[in-house]
């Protein structure tokens, strides 16, 4: 309970405060320090649940079970690490003016709302407060994207809210629908829309209503997930957002998008007692990777491909968890964490080296092994591991979900394989040589935070090989619980 | 065929040829209070009928039968609706004869008769005049049909007397339908009988007539009679709203007192009428030939909105 | 439960599609915000005799919220923006205004048959107001998709977020109050970044029209 609180009022707090503290020199600092104080109460929260299993608090309106909490530790996790990345990032952003004071006090801000908002649609039990915290994390980072107020970006924001919203509305149809067949069953009360409540009487669900709900539900909350083909603002907005936005956008607010639909299946598989959402799920996933694997070897944009690498990614997932078993699920969430971890070290890779360049073009940035070796290292190591080389934790999570697809749906295999081979071409033939190779590139200013890069890359790389039994408890009863 | 509907349906039809020009007396009379003009006497449009019916008929040299024909089929086609539309009585032998449909065919044929006449002789006005009356008539038509097919499917007849008779027994309810459906008849009317923001029936400027483009070239009883049919279009299009979407006051079969009562209700209702096509008259500007397929499409879209919402809601 | 109430929530959702519809084809912003109020009131008409037909009190509640939020404050910002952006008189180049009215249509058949099965379950005073309220929403984001300029654009959005509303109210007589709290704060909050959004873009581009914004595309 107490930790619910803290959890959730230290970014409420932190947007606020650093509002007020507006542009002074130590706020990059404070950042960091809320997000740290954040990431402290959400493994206080984990340890609870460690302890004392599921909590709910606030009249049932939050809970964690084994399908959040992991969630909500990476994503404190992720916006603590990016926080650090991001003082150092955005100091040069200034110093090379495309940063003024007061953009950098709406984007510390913003940052802490933003985390509000994720954590608070992550622990919510509450369908409809989920909807209203989803809807909040676009409202707090659209002014992010644009806020170089560049063509571009100004452009990509637009996009990304308009889509974003219509989006957001279809699942807030969705929601109506799911409380018209919730309120049939649980009446007209407050906990019509409580996921726990709903979880115990799924059975009892209208399967008419449910399933007409879910298509809204998923397609309203895929666009947020960057699903084909409600995917167009996902690369505008990563490549012309600053790059700790790309990170955390890619690494948290997918995930959380896709933590939603994973609700709302888990009510859909109950009432209807068919596939029906699961094969949803599965036929968006796979046109995902197969569309974005296409698209990835046409970018010439390094943070538009690592976009377009993040659709392949969620719709692996979504794939993963449309086929829905034990296994297949838990690849699904191994999959998810380690893809936040990798994709957002990338991100922070690829934002130092944007800045040693000047551009986001990849034939222009050359040679970073001899500039800076660790950003190099970063980024070659990063790139494959999100490609899936062992012994990282997404070629763990890949082989799970490829085996599993082989056994239950053959039909299914050629068009993954196709789709990672295709990928791995076009991503690793782009970044060898942005790493390798001459240059004539200057050192940054200031020293980038590159702790972040090999911390994360270290995480894949362990649940690539050990994956302690703590956590694997927690994916297995994830998984049981998702069906 | 009994003998009272017999009665009945003479009784109509007199009604109908002396309402028509007395109706179109009406509103002008009307619109020249409205605008602040001296009145013309209300029976005016029985004197220039008496006037052309007197006069001698030119006909072109090279017209064809078209021409010479088209006055009577046009006078005996609005007579006809005239007698179809319950304007009195539900009771009309003629009605099992033409159901809604009909009266829109019948419409039909009268306009393109008289489309033909006036390409017959050859004459510009004639032929723009035509084409611009097609122009309306191919909008209008599924729009009127629309508001038709609203009414009947509430009462579920087609015929206009069941329609009638169901609509003025129902009991009380809001039918946002009838509403919408009311809106596209009147935008309906107002186009079909040459008024004013699609053609002004007040003016013979060349370039925005339609209606009297087509006359141009008719004089003498051929002129009487169509000048007629017009008065007596006016006056079915406006017993068909009223009896559509104000049915009370219309009698029953059989029910003599009423068929005396429903004279001078009949008389009261279409007073308003014409008074409220004054005003629309007088407020609303003459819109630009181009913007009639807009207009119209209007029309259409509340016709079938009204379906829709009838079907939809059951409203 | 009298079919009085039922008639009035009727002619409400007649109404509401009636301004959808009005909206599609309307190339005047002022009359655009205009409508956009005005389905607003629509709203608060049905919201009201929902709550009073079921006795819902909590209804009475949104209703105020609505009528505060969608026919005063929202068609307010949307008027001093216009005034500052000084788009007031604009009129937007429509084509093909019939082609749109019978798309129009066939949303309308399209919702009524995706909601058909669903409304047979409704208990509530209004069967058919779920299928129109689908309708709405799915219009107003056909006039997303077919305006150019920012603020038509955003009106859709709201006018979606009226259709979802209505969806709401009429067939499962409204959400939980702290739900519907959080959208009104959503919507209005929405509103005013969008507000600062549009001022942002018309400093870049001078023009707020949207085609400016197609730069990103995938080469």
């Amino acid at each position: 309970m107490e930790a619910f609180v803290v959890l959730l009022a230290i970014p409420l707090l932190g947007a606020p405060a650093l509002w007020l503290l507006g542009d002074r020199e130590i706020a990059p600092e404070v950042n960091a320090a809320f997000s740290l104080a954040t990431f402290a109460a959400s493994a206080w929260l984990t340890a609870e649940v460690i302890s004392g299993g599921p909590i709910t608090a606030w009249n049932e309106q939050f809970f964690v079970d084994a399908l959040n909490v992991f969630l909500v530790a990476l994503t404190a996790f992720v916006g603590f690490t990016t926080s650090l990345f991001s003082r150092p990032y955005m100091r040069i952003e200034r110093e090379k003016g495309k940063m003024t004071g007061p953009r950098l006090r709406l984007y510390h801000s913003m940052y802490q709302a933003f985390m509000f908002t994720m954590l608070a649609a992550l622990t919510t039990n509450n369908l409809g407060i989920l909807w209203v915290a989803m809807e909040a994390a676009t409202l707090a980072t659209v002014l992010l994207v644009s806020v170089y107020r560049t063509a571009a970006s100004l452009e990509a924001a637009w996009k990304y809210f308009i889509l974003c919203g219509v989006g957001i509305a279809q699942a807030l149809f969705g929601t109506i629908l799911l409380y018209f067949a919730a309120e049939r069953v649980l009446g007209a009360e407050g906990n019509a829309l409580l996921w726990t409540h709903l979880n115990l009487v799924k059975g009892d669900l209208e399967p008419a209503i449910m399933s007409l709900a879910f298509v809204f539900l998923l397609v309203g909350y895929g666009t947020k997930v960057g699903l084909v083909p409600l995917h167009n603002w996902l690369p505008d907005a990563h490549a012309e957002g600053p790059t700790p936005i790309s990170a955390v956008l890619s690494g948290l607010l997918l995930n959380v998008a896709l933590y939603s639909v994973l609700r709302c299946k888990v009510l859909a598989d109950g009432a209807l007692d068919s596939r029906f959402a699961s094969n949803m799920m599965m036929g968006f996933g796979l046109l995902s990777v197969v569309v974005a694997a296409f698209f990835l070897s046409r970018q010439r944009d390094v943070k538009r491909m690592f976009a377009y690498s993040s659709i392949e990614h969620m719709g692996l997932i979504t794939f993963a968890f449309g086929m829905g078993g034990p296994i297949a699920n838990f690849a699904g969430l191994l999959h998810m964490t380690v893809h936040s971890l990798v994709k957002s070290a990338i991100f922070f890779a690829v934002g130092h080296a944007a800045q040693k360049a000047g551009t986001q073009v990849m034939e222009d940035i050359r040679g970073l092994m001899k500039v800076s070796p660790t950003v190099g290292w970063g980024l070659m190591i990063g790139t494959l591991a999100i490609l899936g080389m062992p012994p990282f934790g997404v070629f763990a999570s890949e082989f799970l979900i490829l085996t599993t697809a082989m056994r239950e749906h053959p039909w299914a295999t050629p068009f993954l394989l196709l789709a990672l081979g295709v990928a791995f071409a076009a991503v690793f033939s782009r970044v060898q040589p942005m790493v390798f190779g001459d240059t004539h590139m200057q050192p940054l200013a200031h020293q980038p935070a590159l702790v972040p890069v090999f911390v994360h890359l270290g995480l894949g790389l362990l649940l690539g090989l050990y994956i302690p039994p703590y956590l694997a408890a927690w994916y297995a009863e994830a998984a049981r619980l998702l069906g | 065929m009994n003998l009272e509907g017999l009665l009945a349906q003479l009784l109509a039809m007199a009604v109908a040829l002396a309402g028509g020009p007395l109706l179109a007396g009406w509103v002008n009379q009307c619109r020249a209070w409205l605008q602040g003009r001296r009145a013309p006497p209300l029976l005016m449009p029985f004197r220039m009928l008496h006037k052309l019916f007197w006069k001698e008929s030119v006909v072109a040299h090279d017209a064809s039968p078209i021409f010479r024909i088209t006055p009577y089929i046009v006078f005996g086609c609005m007579l006809l609706a005239s007698l179809i539309i319950p304007t009195l009585s539900t009771d009309l032998p003629m009605a099992p004869a033409a159901d809604a449909i009909a009266l829109v065919g019948l419409f039909g044929i009268a306009r393109l008769f008289i489309s033909l006449a006036a390409m017959d002789i050859g004459t510009a006005f004639g032929t723009m005049g035509a084409r611009r009356e097609m122009l309306v008539g191919f909008l209008a038509e599924p729009a009127f049909l629309m508001v038709l097919f609203t009414a009947s499917l509430i009462s579920s007849s087609t015929s206009l007397a069941t329609t009638v008779s169901t609509l003025a027994h129902r009991e009380f309810a809001i039918l946002p339908s009838l509403a919408f459906a009311g809106i596209a008849f009147t935008m309906v009317s107002l186009a079909e009988n040459a008024r004013v923001p699609v053609d002004n029936p007040a003016t013979h400027l060349e370039l925005t007539m339609i209606h009297e483009a087509l006359v141009l070239e008719y004089s003498g009883r051929h002129l009487a009679l169509i000048e007629w049919a017009a008065t007596l279009k006016l006056f079915a299009y406006s017993c068909a709203g009223l009896a559509i979407f104000f049915p009370w006051g219309i009698a029953e079969a059989r029910d003599h007192a009423a068929l005396l009562w429903a004279l001078p209700v009949l008389a009261v209702k279409l007073a308003i009428g014409g008074f409220t096509l004054a005003l629309i008259e007088t407020i609303l500007a003459k819109m630009r030939i181009f913007r009639v397929p807009e207009f119209l499409a209007t029309a259409f879209l509340l016709g079938v909105l009204a379906l829709l919402v009838h079907l939809l809601l059951g409203a | 439960m009298t079919s009085l109430t039922s008639q009035v929530i009727n002619l409400f959702a007649s109404v509401l599609l009636l301004i959808a519809f009005a909206m599609l084809s309307q190339r005047r912003i002022v009359t655009l915000i205009n409508l956009f109020a005005l389905q607003g009131l629509a709203l608060v008409g049905s919201t009201v005799t929902v709550a009073w037909a079921t006795g819902q009190h909590h209804l009475y509640w949104s209703a105020g919220i609505t009528f505060v939020l969608k026919v005063v404050a929202l068609p307010l910002i949307l008027h001093r923006l216009i005034r500052r952006l000084n788009v007031k008189w604009d009129i937007e180049t429509l084509i093909n205004i019939p082609t749109m009215m019978l798309v129009g249509i066939v949303l309308v058949v399209f919702a009524f048959n995706l909601a058909l099965p669903i409304s047979e379950f409704s208990n509530s005073i209004a069967r058919g107001t779920l299928g129109i309220a689908l309708a709405c929403v799915l219009m107003a984001f056909l006039m997303m998709i077919t305006r150019s300029k920012a603020v038509p654009q955003v009106i859709g959005f709201l006018a979606m977020e009226n259709g979802l509303f209505f969806a709401a109210t009429s067939a499962t007589y409204g959400m939980p109050m702290v739900v519907e709290l959080g959208i009104a704060l959503d919507v209005l909050v929405g509103m005013i970044i969008l507000g600062v959004f549009m001022f942002q873009i018309r400093e870049q581009f001078d023009s707020l029209d949207i085609h400016h914004l197609e730069k990103l595309k995938e080469d």
